[in-house]
């Protein structure tokens, strides 16, 4: 069975690659016969309506949920079933941003920026590990005096930034991204856009980002992948996506406020055009 | 695998030393290039990256570090890596230090200090707490459709019905304990028969009810605690604010009603198990019949035992209610939070009861119940 396995590994430009996935929690089915491909370097949205998994999707590949069936691999490697010591080495390959921030509560941002450090070069001193906290602080976009606080003192937006420098501790290559602006306020969603991609662009990061944000879809994913009907019913950029003749898709992106978000996106890239 | 970062140094035709990085100036090919870059000594006038494969925003850090302590310039990267380089050093803040730590007099001073402010502040809180408690019981006097009397048959059955096994098994072999060392220490003076007196009057006057008190302190009064805190946390409490519900009326007073019916009721059946534990070990090993037992019982033992008890035990349950409800009350900003209540809680409430219980026997013994 060595050719099977060998036909199942991804190529080199493909970071994510699920093949008939399925999950369930007891009679309910969530997934069946899911199959995605995130390719290096893109930020790959992926959207649904509530309760179609998109979490559960996310929670499967990095391994915090074990599927009923199928395959998936990341950077070429097959995360199901694995030795603790080899999941760690992919583990200081990715880096997740849970939708609630979920900062250690007793911990200080930068301590908490520290943690994925602390715990995978314990080498590090004390003073660089400070200043590597201080500036990924920055980097985030959060005041500098944000670092010494705990989460409890801190708003939700800058939790969500917090919760982001701390997914970028090990400068990661690949970043999990679960509803990023929700609760945000547009200003401060559109600001968390802007940091994403910028980030992305900086560091070379490929994102699986899940959101219910059109504006997000339409401002900073190059590929948008819909889950529907337990499986992914398509992938593509969003004109590809109109395109297709799927009435979920077609209500979801020519709704009132996917034409709305299709207006603001023109206005932004207009913007950075005179910018 | 990708090469570890090194750098060499090599001087240049013009002036100053030059460095030169090569390798994967990343976290995880980072080694112990942080602590040979300190040892560097002597002035560099100029860094160079352009050997370097592959570099992240640690290894960026780390030469940028460097090179504001020498005032080099750094040169040589690929315009992706300088983009990224560039953001690096724009992040750039200095890092507050933390206070210096006091002196250990002056620190054990401050602690004492802040318990002593703490105690005080935490009497006052409940003090002012049993008020609003009074305040929410007269608004459901006089309002008596707000009682809710589903949620205070549920917390019946969760304090009292659910805990009647483990405080069972605990009266019973308190019984069974209390009367074998008795009866050994009376047969010192061949009065192994006051045994029974020993068990008939502790269980009903003392131990029935403060063990009790202690158990449904632990299993309650947490319980409270915990939910309400949570509750909190949640927003819930809030919420219940705002659409005109007190949570005084629907939280604290359905559970201090609860637990003030339920501990009388639980120290008398606490008291009867510890009598029957203590008559069942009379039986085996003084060979005392349980007919005897019992009528023995009933001579020795005042019916003002039993009042005794009986009296006690609504006002352990009120203190029990009101610390557990209090302290969940007080919880605000994280998870942690709930576990320090809820602790706090339960050793609030215990103490409480046990200084009390101080108090009424003084007072029983006053008024001649002895």
């Amino acid at each position: 069975m060595t050719d099977t396995r060998d036909a199942s590994a991804p190529q080199d430009d493909i970071v994510i690659q699920v093949r008939h996935l399925k999950n369930g929690f007891g009679d309910q089915i969530v997934h069946d016969g899911l199959d995605l491909d995130v390719r290096r370097g893109e930020i790959l949205g992926v959207v649904g309506g509530s309760g179609t998994g998109k979490s559960v999707l996310m929670r499967s590949i990095i391994g915090l949920q074990t599927p009923i069936e199928g395959d998936i691999h990341v950077f070429g490697e097959n995360t199901i079933g694995r030795e603790e010591t080899e999941a760690t080495a992919i583990r200081k390959r990715w880096g997740i941003l849970f939708q609630g921030g979920a900062l250690f509560s007793t911990l200080t941002v930068s301590e908490n920026v520290q943690v994925p450090l602390k715990e995978f070069y314990p080498l590090l001193d004390q003073a660089l590990l400070d200043e590597i906290a201080a500036y990924k602080v920055v980097m985030t976009g959060l005041p500098p005096e944000a670092a010494p606080k705990y989460p409890s003192e801190l708003s939700g937006g800058m939790k969500k930034r917090a919760g982001l420098a701390r997914a970028l501790a090990l400068d990661p290559e690949l970043l999990f991204l679960d509803e990023p602006t929700a609760g945000l306020d547009p200003i401060g969603a559109a600001a968390f856009d802007e940091l994403t991609a910028s980030l992305q662009k900086t560091l070379g990061l490929t994102v699986f980002l899940i959101t219910h944000d059109l504006d997000t879809l339409y401002a900073i994913c190059d590929r948008v992948a819909v889950l529907a009907d337990k499986k992914v019913i398509a992938v593509g950029t969003i004109p590809e996506l109109l395109a297709l003749d799927h009435p979920w898709i077609q209500e979801y992106f020519n709704g009132p406020r996917g034409r709305a978000a299709v207006g603001s996106a023109k206005a932004h890239a207009e913007a950075e055009d005179r910018g | 695998m990708s090469a570890l970062a090194d750098f060499e140094r090599v001087d240049s035709d013009g002036g100053g030393a030059v460095l030169r990085f090569t390798g994967n100036l990343s976290l995880a090919s980072l080694g112990d290039l942080p602590d040979r870059l300190d040892t560097v000594d002597g002035a560099v006038s100029r860094i160079d990256l352009s050997q370097v494969e592959r570099i992240d925003t640690v290894g960026a850090w780390v030469v940028h570090r460097f090179a504001r302590d020498k005032q080099a310039s750094v040169e040589g990267l690929e315009p992706a890596s300088q983009h990224l380089f560039d953001q690096v050093v724009a992040a750039e803040h200095p890092i507050e230090l933390p206070p210096k730590p006091q002196s250990a007099f002056v620190h054990l001073l401050a602690e004492i200090g802040d318990a002593v402010f703490t105690a005080a502040h935490t009497l006052y809180g409940l003090l002012g707490f049993m008020g609003a408690t009074v305040i929410a019981f007269w608004n459901v006097a006089t309002h008596p459709r707000r009682f809710r009397f589903h949620a205070t048959v549920h917390r019946f059955e969760v304090v009292g019905v659910s805990a009647l096994g483990i405080i069972g098994l605990m009266s019973f072999l308190i019984g069974v304990v209390i009367a074998q060392q008795g009866a050994v220490q009376l047969r010192q003076f061949g009065a192994e028969v006051y045994t029974i007196n020993l068990v008939g009057r502790i269980t009903l006057r003392e131990l029935g009810v403060l063990m009790t008190a202690i158990m449904v302190a632990g299993r309650s009064g947490s319980a409270f605690a915990a939910q309400i805190g949570t509750m909190k946390l949640t927003e819930e409490i809030d919420a219940m604010r705002t659409i005109g519900v007190s949570p005084m009326e629907a939280l604290v007073v359905p559970r201090t009603i609860a637990v003030v019916t339920m501990l009388p009721l639980l120290g008398f059946y606490s008291a009867l198990i510890g009598i029957i534990g203590g008559g069942l070990l009379c039986w085996i090993q003084l060979g005392i019949p349980p007919i005897t037992f019992v009528q023995r019982i009933r001579e020795v033992v005042p019916l003002n035992d039993l009042w005794v008890g009986l009296i006690k035990a609504p006002v352990f349950g009120a203190i029990i209610a009101i610390a557990g409800c209090f302290q969940g009350m007080q919880v605000e900003g994280d998870a942690e939070q709930v576990g320090r209540r809820t602790t706090t809680a339960v050793v609030q409430a215990i103490f409480l009861v046990i200084v009390l219980d101080a108090f009424f026997a003084v007072f029983f013994s006053q008024i001649g119940w002895i």
